[in-house]
């Protein structure tokens, strides 16, 4: 019910007084209140739910979500790397001599 | 799609569950509290995946599931009256009364329509002004907004056919009704992010701090879920209660200002009865008296229909995370999707219905196929 899915505004109109606008999802486009997010412009990101925006998607914090998972997963192949046990003595860059 | 595709990776999910297994260490309880919470982890199988020492019970966020049953008698009659156009959302139309569900008032006559957005019914209150378009005005915080607006702009039209039959329910007291419980088992919250989106998560922090138990507001995906989990085992481990933000993609700490003012110029608190738990005080919205005039209770004179709920089922215990599906003796015998007997299988995100349509009844052998079958559907 409270079903929220993050769609790219495409048009914005001004239909007697409230601010609608289409949104596309992947393929499909809807018409939607933009009412409650009087800040969107042409071309962001926005959660709608039941034909309302309800809240713009902050491009920076998704991003940055998923940068750090990336990395996240990035050192963790790194330690496996590390600690693999069929690397060879001197392998690993700590271990060669200065 | 961008922004939902990133979040169901199954490498950072993979990552996301070494990282929960690395940092648990004692076993924990946590509810999420939104039924479109308990249907991802349901469908995508992410209590499975979890390390078995941590238990995810799932809460009484479905506002199809709790709308009480005399609501929706009084909806039947309002819906069976010959003047009236009424107007839903599509999840209620198979939600049983006492007696039958809107599909069946529809197939009895009754001009009965599905609508994605309250806005729909101003265009079809000026297209018939001869009939009375009354709209089914559920939801949680996530909803009020939408609905808010179809009274707003009703008034201002001055579209006289056009009344809402409200019944609009509330998270934070029905969290404090499952932590006030004796039998509270719940250590832990995934928070409802849609819900915050409108609302912020400052009463959120009043919860946390007064219980001591950590709250963290949650995405719907299951990168956002596994993450959330992540965050409030974190928590527990490391003994700290707070308020934490998975969801910061679309949560801010005040929410969304524009909508809450518009809700607030149109609903005011008051009590409500939640179907399977019973009346919690303060716990949903009713029209402000400037607006009684679209209230279709009023309108149509049923405010003294009082359906009593029977008591065959134990989904009261299951809204409030005191049990499973599973430990009813009627899941998936007498009590399916198709003839529910309460609150949690009436719609697709209650407890009882994900577990019906994901194959939880089933041996696991079978429980893949099923599950398959229900992402196609």
């Amino acid at each position: 019910m409270c079903l929220g899915i993050p769609g790219q505004v495409v048009s914005l109109e001004d239909a007697g007084g409230l601010r609608m606008g289409k949104v596309q999802f992947g393929g499909v486009v809807r018409e939607v209140c933009l009412e409650y997010v009087p800040e969107v412009a042409l071309g962001d990101y926005v959660i709608v739910h039941a034909g309302f925006a309800i809240s713009p998607v902050d491009e920076e914090e998704a991003a940055r979500t998923y940068q750090l998972l990336e990395e996240m997963g990035q050192l963790t192949e790194l330690e496996e790397t590390a600690a693999d046990p069929g690397f060879g003595q001197g392998d690993r860059p700590s271990d060669k001599p200065s | 799609m961008k922004y939902l595709d990133e979040y169901r990776d199954a490498r950072v999910a993979q990552e996301l569950l070494e990282q929960i297994r690395g940092v648990q260490k004692r076993p924990w309880v946590l509810m999420e509290v939104c039924g479109g919470q308990t249907h991802s982890i349901v469908k995508f199988g992410i209590d499975d995946l979890l390390p078995g020492e941590i238990e995810l019970v799932h809460g009484p966020g479905c506002p199809v599931c709790v709308t009480p049953l005399e609501l929706i008698d009084k909806a039947h009659a309002i819906a069976s009256r010959p003047e009236v156009i009424f107007c839903s959302f599509g999840d209620m139309l198979r939600v049983p009364g006492s007696k039958c569900d809107l599909l069946t008032v529809k197939s009895r006559g009754a001009e009965v329509r599905v609508v994605y957005s309250p806005l729909e019914c101003l265009k079809i209150a000026r297209k018939h002004p001869d009939r009375q378009v009354v709209f089914f005005a559920i939801g949680f915080e996530t909803t009020a907004p939408a609905n808010a607006m179809l009274v707003w702009r009703a008034k201002q039209e001055g579209l006289q056919n056009v009344s809402v039959l409200v019944s609009h329910v509330l998270v934070p007291p029905a969290l404090e009704a499952i932590l006030d419980s004796p039998w509270n088992r719940v250590q832990g919250f995934l928070g409802p992010g849609h819900v915050c989106a409108i609302m912020g998560y400052r009463e959120y922090e009043e919860i946390s701090a007064r219980y001591k138990v950590p709250i963290v507001i949650t995405g719907f995906e299951p990168v956002d879920l596994l993450e959330g989990v992540l965050m409030a085992v974190r928590q527990l481990e490391g003994g700290r209660a707070e308020v934490e933000n998975q969801y910061a993609r679309a949560v801010t700490r005040d929410g969304n200002a524009a909508a809450r003012k518009v809700v607030s110029s149109v609903f005011e608190v008051c009590g409500r009865k939640w179907r399977g738990v019973g009346p919690i005080p303060q716990s949903g919205y009713r029209l402000r008296a400037e607006f009684e005039a679209f209230d279709a209770e009023h309108r149509f004179d049923v405010g003294a229909i009082d359906t009593q709920e029977p008591a065959v089922c134990i989904s009261g215990e299951v809204l409030r995370g005191i049990k499973k599906p599973h430990d009813c003796p009627a899941f998936a015998k007498e009590c399916t999707p198709a003839h529910p007997l309460g609150a949690t299988m009436v719609s697709s995100e209650g407890a009882c219905a994900a577990y019906y349509l994901y194959g939880r009844h089933l041996k696991p052998d079978n429980r893949n196929a099923a599950g398959k079958a229900g992402q196609a559907g």
